[in-house]
C-alpha cells in the first residue's frame, strides 16, 4: 500500500464533485494540496462516437443496466470523468421555492439556492435553443401540449456549439454540453487541483481514503491513470464523499459509518420514468437536433413531469412494453416517431433505501407506491392527449392493455390507460435522478449530514452530492446539486485552517 | 453461455422480434457475441440466472402442450411468453424482461437494423441530416 497525503480529498468528479473541486481553487492558490479521486476513465473527445452498446459500457455503471434489488427499475448513472453530467442532458432548472421549503433543512433557503444556480448558469452557458434549431419532435410536443391545454415551458440548456446530433445520453461528440467535465474539472486542474481517474475509493478510515487505482483494460476506452496501478492510503484533512446518491452512501456504508449514523442509506427517491412513444402518418425531425427543450410540469397538482426526449433504437425497442408484430412495426416507424419522456414525483417513504451486499456492492431496494403508480398513469394519459393533438395516428401506452392506442379511440384514453395495466417486472421503468441516502437535516435522529454537508459528529467528513437531498426534488436536479456542493466546498474553506493544520495520522 | 441454450435462445428472440427468423447464421453470430459480450459483463450469478431462465422457459410448456419452447409454433410460444409476462409470479416476469432485453440489445444495435428502421442520428447532426427516401 502506497501512502500519499494531502489537504482535501474529493471522492468523484460529477457535478457535486465537479463543483468541490473547482470551489478548492483558493486552497490550491494558499498552498494546499487538493485530490479527486474518480473511479471511470478520461475520455478524449474523440473517443464519444455516439454508438449505443459502446458508449453505454464506457460511461455507465453497469452499462446502464444497474438494477434494483427486485429487478423492477433500471438506474442510469455515470461512471467516468465528469459522472453523470457527461451523459446527462443539460436541462438547466432551479429547484422550486416550494421543494426547499418542504425539506425544512436549517440554514438551506430557496434564496440562497437560486443565487448558486444563477452563477452557475452563466459559467455553463445555459441558454434557450433558438425556433430554428428546434427539431419536430420537440415542436410537436409544445404544439400539442398547448392545444391539448396544458402549460409548456421551455427547457434552458448548457450548450455551447450544439449541432444537434441528438446524442446527448451517449457523452456529446462535439464537446458541446457543459458538464463539469468541460467547465468545473478543467478548470480546477488548471489551477493545481490534481485529478486521478480509474481509482475508486474502497473505504473511508480516520481522516483517509483507501483507494485502488485499476489499470486500463484492454481495448477500453480512456486514457491510462494517472497514478500507476495498485492500492493507496491517502491521508486527508478533509474528505468530501462526491460519489453520487449511490456511490457516496455505499462507500460510507462499507466504511462502518451505518453504526453511528442510522438514517445513512435512507431516503432513497429517483423520479421514476418511462417513455411513451407515438407514431405520426409522416417522418419527422427527431433523431436530429438537441433531444430536450420542453416540458409540461405537473409536479405540485399530480406528482408528474413530462419532458421531450428521443432515445437510440435498442433503449426505444427496450422501453416499448410487450413483443412480437405490433413492436417491431413500432420501431419500423422510427422515422415516424414522437417520443415523451414521463418523470413520476416520487418522495422518501420507509423501505425505499440503499444498503451494501456481502462484498460491499451498493444493493438499491424500490417499490412502486400506489401515488407513484397513479402519477405514472395520469402523466401517461395526459402525454397520449397531447400526441393526439399533435396529430399523431397511434400511441403505444405501457400501462394500456394492448399497448397501441388508436386515433379513433382517443376519446376513450381515461379507460385504456389504467393503473391495472402497471405491472412491475414487465413495464420498463428506469430512472436518471438519483437522490438521497446522506440525507441532510437536523441530527443523528433525522438525518446523515447538516446542512452544509458535515456528516453529523464527524467534522473532517462532508457529502457534496445529490445524497445529501432529504426528499425528491420534482425537477431535474444537476443545478441544486452544484449549488449545494458549492455550499460545502464554501464550508470546506471557511473551516479548513484547524482541521487542516490538525496533524494527520502517521503525518506530522 | 448461449452454446447450451441455443434453440430456445433462437425461438424466444424469433418470437420478440419477428424479423429475426429471416437472420444468416452471421446474423445471428453478431446478435449473439453482441449478448455473450453484456453476458460477460455482468457478475456470474446474473449469468446463472439466464441460464436458468432458458431452461425453465424450455421446458415449461412442456405441462400444458408437451412439447419444449423451442418446439413450438410461433403462435404458441406467443402466448407463452405473453402468459409469463403478464403473470402473477415476478421472478418469471423478470426473466421474461431480462432476455427480452439481451435479444433487443443484440439486434437493435446491428448496423444493418438500425439502417432497415431508419435511425438517422449523426455526430454531425444538422450538418448531415438528409430526409428519409421513402
Ligand atoms: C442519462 C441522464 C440524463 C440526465 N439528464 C439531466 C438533465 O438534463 N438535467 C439535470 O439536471 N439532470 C440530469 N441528470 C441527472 C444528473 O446528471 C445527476 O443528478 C447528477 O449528475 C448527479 O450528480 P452527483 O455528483 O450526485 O453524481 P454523479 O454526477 O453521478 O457523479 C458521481 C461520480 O462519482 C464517481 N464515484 C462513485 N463512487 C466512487 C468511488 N467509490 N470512488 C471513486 N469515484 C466514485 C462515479 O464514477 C461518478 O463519476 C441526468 C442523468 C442521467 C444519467
Ligand atoms: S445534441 Fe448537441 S449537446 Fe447533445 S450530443 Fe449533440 S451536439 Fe452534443
Amino acid at each position: 500500500m502506497t501512502d500519499r497525503y494531502y489537504d482535501v480529498v474529493i471522492i468523484g468528479s460529477g457535478a457535486g464533485g465537479g463543483t468541490v473541486a473547482q470551489a478548492m481553487i483558493p486552497l490550491v492558490q494558499d498552498g494546499r494540496r487538493v485530490l479527486v479521486l474518480e473511479q471511470g476513465p478520461r475520455l478524449g473527445v474523440d473517443e464519444f462516437t455516439g454508438r449505443e452498446l459502446d458508449m453505454a459500457e464506457s460511461l455507465y455503471e453497469d452499462g446502464g443496466g444497474f438494477l434494483t434489488a427486485d429487478g423492477t427499475m433500471t438506474l442510469a448513472f455515470g461512471r467516468v470523468y465528469g459522472g453523470s453530467t457527461v451523459v446527462y442532458t443539460g436541462t438547466s432548472l432551479i429547484a422550486p421555492e416550494r421543494v426547499i421549503r418542504r425539506w425544512n433543512v436549517p440554514g438551506l433557503d430557496a434564496g440562497d439556492l437560486e443565487r448558486r444556480s444563477r452563477s452557475f448558469m452563466r459559467q455553463n452557458h445555459v441558454h434557450y435553443l433558438a425556433e430554428d434549431r428546434l427539431n419536430d419532435n420537440n415542436r410537436l410536443f409544445r404544439d400539442g401540449a398547448r392545444a391539448a391545454g396544458f402549460r409548456c415551458e421551455q427547457f434552458p440548456l448548457n450548450l455551447d456549439g450544439c449541432v444537434g446530433s441528438s446524442l446527448c445520453n451517449l457523452g456529446c461528440p462535439n464537446a458541446a454540453k457543459q458538464g463539469t467535465h468541460r467547465v468545473q474539472l478543467p478548470n480546477a486542474e488548471r489551477h493545481g487541483v490534481e485529478v486521478v481517474t480509474r481509482a475508486e475509493a474502497l473505504r473511508v478510515e480516520e481522516r483517509a481514503v483507501i483507494a485502488r487505482v485499476h489499470a486500463k483494460a484492454p481495448g477500453s476506452k480512456g486514457a491510462e491513470s494517472e497514478w500507476a496501478p495498485g492500492d493507496y492510503r491517502i491521508r486527508a484533512g478533509i474528505i468530501v464523499a462526491a460519489g453520487g446518491a449511490i456511490g457516496s452512501t455505499s462507500l460510507l456504508l462499507r466504511s462502518g459509518f451505518g453504526s453511528g449514523l442510522p438514517c445513512l442509506g435512507e431516503g432513497f427517491t429517483c423520479h421514476p420514468a418511462f417513455i411513451l412513444v407515438a407514431e405520426h402518418s409522416q417522418d419527422i425531425t427527431n433523431d436530429v437536433g438537441h433531444p430536450k427543450s420542453f416540458f409540461v410540469d405537473r409536479a405540485e397538482a399530480e406528482g408528474y413531469v413530462l419532458e421531450t426526449c428521443m432515445y437510440f433504437p435498442f433503449t426505444t425497442a427496450k422501453n416499448l412494453t410487450g413483443a412480437g408484430a405490433d413492436h417491431s412495426a413500432m420501431m419500423r416507424a422510427f422515422p415516424r416517431l414522437q417520443m415523451i419522456l414521463v418523470l413520476a414525483c416520487d418522495s422518501a417513504v420507509k423501505g425505499n433505501r440503499i444498503t451494501i451486499d456481502r462484498t460491499g456492492r451498493p444493493v438499491v431496494h424500490y417499490r412502486f407506491t400506489n401515488d407513484v403508480v397513479r402519477s405514472m398513469v395520469a402523466a401517461t394519459r395526459a402525454a397520449a392527449r397531447i400526441f393526439f393533438a399533435a396529430g399523431a395516428v397511434r400511441v403505444h401506452a405501457p400501462t394500456a392493455r394492448p399497448h397501441i392506442i388508436e386515433r379513433g379511440e382517443a376519446d376513450r384514453i381515461d379507460q385504456r390507460i389504467s393503473e391495472r395495466f402497471f405491472l412491475p417486472g414487465t413495464t420498463t421503468v428506469s430512472a436518471a435522478h438519483l437522490m438521497g441516502g446522506c440525507a441532510m437535516g437536523r441530527t443523528l435522529a433525522d438525518s446523515v449530514t447538516d446542512g452544509f454537508g458535515r456528516v453529523h459528529d464527524t467534522p473532517w467528513l462532508r457529502v457534496a452530492d445529490s445524497a445529501l437531498f432529504p426528499d425528491a426534488l420534482e425537477i431535474n436536479p444537476y443545478l441544486t446539486i452544484m449549488s449545494l456542493a458549492d455550499r460545502v466546498g464554501e464550508g470546506v474553506l471557511s473551516g479548513a485552517g484547524e482541521l487542516l493544520d490538525s496533524p494527520l495520522v502517521g503525518h506530522g | 453461455m448461449l452454446a447450451a441454450h441455443r434453440s430456445t435462445f433462437r425461438a424466444f428472440a424469433q418470437t420478440v422480434v419477428p424479423e429475426m427468423t429471416e437472420l444468416d447464421e452471421a446474423g445471428w453470430a453478431g446478435v449473439e457475441r453482441t449478448v455473450e459480450h453484456a453476458l460477460a459483463q455482468r457478475p456470474p450469478r446474473v449469468r446463472r440466472q439466464v441460464g436458468l431462465f432458458l431452461a425453465i422457459l424450455n421446458n415449461l410448456p412442456r405441462l400444458r402442450y408437451g412439447r419444449s419452447f423451442s418446439a413450438l409454433d410461433a403462435a404458441r410460444r406467443a402466448a407463452v411468453i405473453d402468459a409469463l409476462q403478464h403473470g402473477p409470479v415476478l421472478l418469471l416476469r423478470r426473466g421474461v424482461w431480462g432476455l427480452r432485453t439481451l435479444v433487443l440489445m443484440g439486434f437493435y444495435t446491428l448496423d444493418e437494423t438500425m439502417t432497415a428502421i431508419g435511425y438517422r442520428a449523426h455526430v454531425h447532426g444538422w450538418g448531415m441530416h438528409r430526409p428519409i427516401q421513402s
